[in-house]
């Protein structure tokens, strides 16, 4: 079983705010705009503030929640599968797009059943991504492919983007799969099973457009405050997250370059192999080594051909993911910032109004209200009443914002961990691969070389034959 | 010949041969051909150095000048070593050589010089002649070229050829002692000619035509290699940029920082071996311009033998119609429109005595015209044999020894990949440590 505890309530999806139906209709509008858009890292609105009231529950508890064993996600401990596969074009009076078949196979027990078929397109990807990172903002979401790709103007329904694409939504969903947080998500449940009716009116529950943005206000105002008491080990995954960026970034760029060049080298050597055929043409004795020169510069050309393909399809989309992860590191350590900023914010407002009650009572107020007729006695009573209600509802508050300060914490620096591991075991593969294909294109070119100079060898000999006999 | 067989296959069976050992082979091939020079003497050319001195319009030049070394071969002599004999030459000096060896050998298929000027280049290479790795390629051209006189079976015997392997100075005079300048002058006007052969020899015409192939095809195929050349520069070069990024990764990284690291330095290796790579692909480049410019020196035989033959067919015109002339002298009939028949028609026949003198004149011309028929024929035919024995030669030479670079082209993309499976296993075995 991956992950230590399955925590229901900690999940997603549960609607702690109703929201009226006609406002739930501009949320649709807005996520459908999302499409137009021409790049997308990121786009949940949600800066470290989580509206689920079910999170209230003690810190212990929570920080159990992320304490992850070690987790062995073998083949034989895994209990869900999930696919995407069966790209379909679907084509309606306002838009074409394009839908992707989910299959799910699972033995868990919160099922219905244990194999489900759905249709998604990329909109409902996008939704659950965001569903996940509004739940828990400190946790690393693995990151989607990006909505359009402006290099080269590939078009959206060029096979090969479409290609990439689905393997792409096929790594992401088995990424949340694994993730032992993640996976028990009932979003992510829904997302697996649901028909799409019952998707599209899941989705209109949760918070509402407004709360959100009321959220992002107050999540701005704390990034611009800025965080004071940082943690270093927040700051030192700051720089390394920074520093990664930029190194899976070059290594990106690197790797395109690559291909680039690998390209115009096949473009001038499938020029060689006609050479040498046309010179055969020509010749009498050595017509029959031309033309075997040309047919083995031929063959190289095909395996370049597909030794490049090979880095195209299964090197640069890793690389492109870590690329987007790397964002999406930075992403989650600015949300715990927030909630920290936010925590720092509310300290120091609690401290202050504990400030105002212990100091003096003002002579002005006190001076306005023997006006009116009121005894001072009367007048400070009331003022200290009303400071202690305050101070009690901020200090309630304040703890509930320590809880998740500490909960998100937790969640991060485990997560972080398991994120760290997850890439060292991709980019080890990726390159393992890649290295791999390598020696095999060079063994192929090897042995086309060597069956000609073994067929010179016999030609030789032949010759040699002839001549003593 | 069963000597060429044996040496192909020991070629073939050593596939670790590098590009210097096979230009050995090929030169051993050329001293087994065993010419008489070649069996009393061992040429080379050692070195190269750059000299200044004054020109022939007293300005300041730099050139580079090559060591000739000759050493006599002495088969009983064991132990002892026999006496160098070495002098300097210039490129210039070999370019008069050759035209000496043309001019005075017009049938034979002269060797080429290596190239005056570097063609073909990618772009790493430098196009400039006093580049350190021009001079050496050019060293070894000029050497292969000697060898390849010296192993010819007509040229090899040629004393100014002796002369210039032997002697420093008087060397050039005496070429210019035998006269071969004005040939030369009159060859090289006759042969830029435009004229039309009555009967062309389908040989010379189908030799003439594969010399036109020859070099067309070698230098589409050194124009492409050069562009592919260029770019797997490119690639191999853009490898290294891995190396960097890996070692400033593995920095930030706990564990796997080491794999990372040395990961890094074999994509350094990668990237640093295709120097390498390259300067043997420029050996072969080099064995395809030997011949591109064997062509050349093909196709000026092909045209060489036009010459003789439009020639041999002018005499024989020309006395053809001198015979004429006397017939319709003798039998006063004009059978053919002449100027002199149409004037002598308007003003009247000539005396008997002006006739009797035209006919006299008429016959010594004719004599003479036969003897000049007789001449050219020997000549054409006698140039034909000679020719076409050389063409033979030359034909089998080329066999051989495209053959032969073809063969050694396959062992550098041979050992190319062994280099590229080696390193990239390494590459894998960082990898896995990651």
């Amino acid at each position: 079983m991956s992950g230590s505890v399955v925590d229901n309530t900690v999940s997603s999806g549960n609607s702690s705010v109703a929201i009226p139906t006609d406002i739930s209709g501009q949320i649709l509008d807005i996520d459908e705009d999302d499409d137009l858009e021409v790049f997308s890292k990121d786009t949940t609105l949600s800066d470290g503030s989580s509206l689920n009231a079910s999170m209230q529950t003690s810190s212990a508890s929570m920080i159990n929640q992320y304490k992850f064993e070690e987790e062995e996600e073998d083949a034989d401990t895994k209990d869900i599968f999930v696919t995407v596969d069966n790209p379909e074009s679907h084509v309606t009076a306002i838009e074409t797009y394009i839908t992707y078949r989910v299959e799910t196979k699972t033995t868990r027990s919160e099922f219905d059943s244990s194999e489900f078929e759905v249709r998604r397109r990329y909109q409902d990807f996008l939704w659950l991504k965001g569903r996940l990172e509004e739940a828990h903002p400190t946790l690393i979401v693995h990151p989607l492919p990006e909505k359009f790709v402006m290099k080269g103007m590939v078009e959206r329904f060029n096979e090969d983007f479409i290609e990439t694409r689905r393997s792409a939504l096929h790594k992401f969903l088995n990424k949340i799969a694994e993730h032992p947080i993640f996976s028990s998500s009932e979003d992510f449940k829904i997302f697996l099973t649901a028909g799409s009716g019952e998707l599209t009116s899941h989705k209109k529950q949760g918070p509402g457009f407004l709360s959100r943005m009321g959220e992002t206000v107050k999540a701005v105002a704390a990034a611009v405050r800025g965080v004071r008491g940082r943690p270093q080990e927040f700051t030192d995954m700051q720089e390394y997250a920074e520093a990664f960026s930029q190194k899976i970034s070059s290594i990106d760029k690197v790797t395109q370059r690559i291909v680039r060049e690998q390209k115009e080298y096949l473009e001038e050597l499938k020029e060689c192999g006609p050479t040498y055929a046309l010179w055969s043409q020509s010749e009498e004795e050595l017509a029959e080594p031309l033309k075997n020169v040309a047919g083995c510069v031929d063959k190289c050309c095909k395996e370049t051909e597909e030794q490049v393909k090979h880095l195209n399809d299964h090197l640069i989309p890793v690389l492109h993911e870590y690329v987007l992860c790397a964002d999406t590191l930075k992403a989650v350590l600015r949300r715990r910032d927030n909630i920290q900023a936010d925590f720092e914010v509310k300290t120091e407002a609690l401290a202050t109004k504990k400030a105002d009650r212990d100091a003096d009572s003002k002579v002005l107020s006190l001076a306005w209200d023997s006006l009116v007729g009121r005894s001072p006695e009367e007048v400070k009573q009331q003022k200290q009443q009303k400071l202690k209600g305050e101070i009690k509802e901020m200090r309630d508050e304040l703890d509930k914002v320590e809880d998740r300060l500490e909960w998100a914490n937790n969640a991060l620096k485990s997560d972080w961990t398991r994120w760290q591991k997850g890439m060292r075991t991709d980019l080890r593969s990726a390159f393992n691969d890649t290295a791999e294909r390598n020696v095999s294109y060079y063994e192929k070119c090897l042995a086309v070389w060597e069956s000609f100079l073994q067929s010179q060898r016999t030609d030789a000999e032949g010759n040699g034959n002839v001549d003593f006999s | 010949m069963a000597d060429s067989g044996s040496e192909a296959i020991a070629v073939i069976g050593n596939t670790d041969l590098t590009p210097s050992e096979s230009e050995n082979n090929l030169k051993n091939t050329m001293v087994e051909k065993g010419t008489s020079l070649l069996k009393k003497m061992e040429i080379s050319v050692a070195e190269a150095e750059k000299r200044t001195g004054k020109n022939a319009v007293n300005m300041q030049e730099t050139y580079t000048v090559y060591l000739i070394e000759t050493r006599p071969v002495d088969a009983a002599s064991e132990g002892t070593n026999p006496a160098l004999d070495s002098l300097w030459r210039r490129y210039s000096e070999f370019e008069l050589l050759r035209n000496y060896l043309l001019v005075t050998y017009p049938f034979a298929v002269v060797p080429p010089l290596p190239e005056k000027r570097a063609e073909f280049v990618w772009h790493k290479l430098s196009a400039d002649n006093m580049d350190p790795d021009f001079v050496e390629r050019r060293r070894v051209g000029l050497e292969n070229f000697l060898l390849r006189v010296a192993s010819h079976p007509v040229l090899s015997s040629d004393k100014i050829f002796y002369l210039f392997l032997t002697e420093e100075n008087g060397w050039k005079e005496t070429m210019f002692e035998t006269g071969f300048q004005a040939k030369a002058d009159s060859r090289l006007k006759a042969l830029n000619a435009t004229f039309r052969v009555k009967n062309p020899d389908k040989r010379f015409a189908e030799m003439k035509h594969y010399g036109d192939e020859l070099q067309s095809v070698i230098s589409q195929l050194l124009r492409v290699r050069a562009r592919a050349a260029d770019r797997l520069y490119g690639v191999y070069k853009v490898h290294g940029n891995y190396g960097r990024v890996f070692s400033e990764w593995s920095a930030i990284e706990k564990e796997m920082g080491d794999g990372l690291q040395s990961a890094g330095h074999h994509m350094d290796a990668y990237a640093a071996s295709v120097d390498d790579i390259l300067e043997e692909e420029e050996h072969y480049a080099d064995q395809l311009k030997e011949y591109l410019f064997y062509a050349d020196a093909l196709r000026t035989v092909c045209r060489k033998h036009e010459l003789t033959q439009y020639e041999l067919e002018m005499a024989v015109q020309d006395l053809t119609s001198k015979k004429q002339q006397r017939e319709e002298l003798a039998t006063g009939t004009i059978r053919t429109f002449s100027l002199k028949g149409m004037t002598s028609k308007l003003f009247g026949q000539e005396t008997p005595e002006q006739r009797e003198a035209k006919l006299k004149m008429l016959e010594t011309q004719i004599e003479e015209g036969e003897e000049q028929v007789k001449e050219r024929n020997a000549e054409c035919d006698e140039f034909v044999k000679s020719a076409w024995v050389d063409i033979e030669r030359f034909k089998e030479q080329k066999d051989h020894d495209l053959r032969e670079s073809l063969i050694s082209y396959a062992i550098m993309q041979i050992s190319m990949c062994k280099k590229g499976i080696q390193v990239w296993n390494n590459a894998k075995e960082c990898f896995n440590k990651m």
